[in-house]
């Protein structure tokens, strides 16, 4: 670079600086600015290889099990005839039931603490608690369930049931639903809500019409991303002690609440820590399956979430 | 003034603020205003940032309510009876004193259901198309909108949006319709359309307005109160009532000095 013409002596003396050292410090300037740029750079592609070997790795174990037999079989002692369709519909028992409890629960909570709470001590220490309960570790959840759910409520459960699981994954993600709940109507203009209550509207008119309408796309995002967060979890399903091997399905009744279950990551976990590499493959193939319902679970919140977005 | 004067004021008066003082939490933001705002008039409050206007329009129609830690002293009266008395459910009072804010909020729904749903939540016999269509006629807004009444509210300009708010605000029918700065946020014209509207309104409605606009308020005003604001020790600002009269009186021969300084632009 040519240095510019050169200009009047400044007025303050520390500002008498050669344009040559300018250049030359501006030069050393625009270096880091490159290395930063490349180091970053580096971070995106280092985590993206992971990402890749790691996805490359469960498909190239688990596509050749992927088969029709795989989805319609139930789990068994030969790896040839063993297949995941007890895991798979005790997944989409749980997640439904997940979800009917969570939603009311959850965004009903959320609506509450933020429409209709006056902001008091009281309303600040619960809202920290709820925070903090999204970050309690889940096998304590599987814990309070083990003994609420599973022994106190034994009457109603039958223990270790399809019932006790759903209730203590909804507990786990309850917190979350609440957060995004009360986040979502927090973005919402209170000029909306003046505008109804100048008008002589209540305050549940408020709500209903106006307010809950453009904060549902908002909620919906967190009840999915919550509940995704439910299907992958293990350990508290352990802990209230999931079966692994059910060669049957839960029947389509009240009573089908109260029959023992899995689902796919206990699927997995059980058959991970067998010794027979076979099994390992059928691990990888239950992978893509959870995988591949997180990922369209995911969509569909991104798309919920762009679609109402104005 | 004579007593007979009085007691006239006294039957006139739709509204009647008494030794009202506003609290936020532990802050005085308006100290003990007493001004009556006539029936079938236009008053304006005029006044600095931070005077206390807005806040005192609030109280006329429980607005205050809303904000958290907000207190009201005093007594404020609509037709006589106490709007802070303890019987006296907000929800009601607002219905009967209209709104207008300073930004346009039309509810994120059509055009026609920004006007239905208050007729809807309060009660309305009659048929909403037509309560739709007159309300629109008389925010002097129907021709703009009436081959798109299934459009958003939003999709619409702001002064057309201000107009809306106000077609929704007197579809209710209110005796009073509060309007905090409704041309702050628009162009020349549309204020010009905004108050012509309310030159037409007055016949109807009581219309209190605050304003930044002198010559908004000298313009379409009958009353005007002039607010002005000092410092207390710890830095806040206490708004106070200067002067209140008939607006030619405010604008030409003030009584107080400040009044005079501010109306002709010598500070504010």
């Amino acid at each position: 670079m040519t240095p510019l013409s050169s200009q009047s002596t400044p007025l303050d003396a520390g500002w008498d600086i050669e344009q040559k050292e300018v250049l030359s410090a501006l030069g050393k300037r625009k270096a880091i600015d490159k290395w930063f740029s490349w180091l970053a750079l580096f971070a995106v592609v280092f985590s993206l290889f992971v990402l890749v070997v790691l996805l490359a790795d469960v498909i190239i174990d688990g596509a050749p099990v992927l088969s029709w037999n795989f989805f319609t079989s139930f789990p068994s002692r030969r790896p040839a005839d063993a297949g995941i369709v007890s895991a798979l519909v005790g997944t989409v028992w749980v997640m439904v039931l997940v979800a009917l409890f969570t939603f009311p629960i959850g965004v009903g909570a959320g609506i509450f603490l933020e429409e209709f709470v006056p902001d008091s001590l009281i309303a600040k220490a619960v809202e920290i608690n709820i925070s903090n309960l999204a970050g309690v570790p889940s096998i304590i959840y599987g814990l309070l369930g083990l003994q609420v759910f599973v022994r106190l409520l034994f009457v109603i459960t039958q223990g270790r049931s399809v019932l006790s699981g759903a209730l203590t994954l909804a507990l786990l993600v309850l917190p979350i639903v609440i957060i995004a709940t009360r986040e979502s109507l927090r973005s919402i203009p209170s000029s909306l809500r003046q505008a109804g209550f100048a008008l002589g509207a209540t305050r549940w008119q408020v709500i209903r019409s106006h307010v809950f309408p453009l904060a549902l796309p908002g909620i919906l995002t967190g009840v999915i991303l919550a509940l995704s967060r439910a299907i992958g979890e293990t350990a508290p399903l352990i802990t209230i002690g999931a079966l692994t091997y059910i060669p049957f399905l839960p029947e389509l009744s009240l009573r089908g609440l109260q029959s023992p279950f899995t689902v796919l990551p206990i699927q997995i976990y059980n058959w991970v820590s067998r010794p027979q590499t076979e099994f390992h493959d059928l691990a990888a193939g239950a992978i893509i399956v959870l995988m591949v319902i997180l990922l369209m679970m995911n969509a569909t919140a991104i798309y919920l979430r762009n679609r109402f977005q104005k | 003034m004579t007593t007979n004067s009085v007691s006239q004021v006294a039957t006139k008066a739709c509204l009647r603020a008494k030794n009202v003082s506003v609290y936020y939490g532990p802050f005085l933001a308006v100290r003990d205003v007493s001004l009556d705002i006539f029936r079938n008039e236009i008053t304006a409050l005029i006044g600095p940032s931070g005077c206390g206007k807005s806040t005192l329009l609030r109280c006329f129609n429980r607005t205050n309510d809303l904000i958290l830690g907000a207190r009201v002293e005093g007594k404020v009266t609509f037709q006589g009876s106490d709007l802070y008395d303890e019987g006296v459910d907000p929800v009601y009072v607002r219905r009967r004193i209209g709104m207008v804010f300073q930004k346009p909020n039309p509810f994120t729904k059509s055009i026609y259901e920004n006007i239905a749903f208050a007729a809807r939540i309060n009660g309305y016999k009659g048929s909403i198309d037509e309560l739709v269509e007159t309300s629109l006629q008389r925010a002097a807004l129907w021709d703009e909108v009436k081959d798109k009444l299934k459009e958003s509210g939003l999709s619409l300009s702001g002064g057309q949006q201000q107009r809306l708010c106000i077609a929704r605000a007197i579809a209710i029918e209110p005796e009073v319709i509060l309007m905090d700065e409704p041309c702050s946020a628009l162009d020349p014209i549309s204020t010009l359309q905004i108050e012509e509207l309310m030159r037409e309104l007055e016949s109807r409605y009581t219309i209190v307005i605050v304003t930044h606009n002198m010559q908004q308020a000298s313009r379409i005003s009958d009353k005007t109160a002039f607010f002005n604001a000092e410092s207390t020790e710890t830095g806040n600002k206490v708004g106070y009532l200067v002067e209140y009269g008939d607006t030619e009186q405010i604008f030409s021969e003030p009584r107080e000095q400040a009044t005079q300084d501010y109306v002709s632009g010598r500070f504010g």
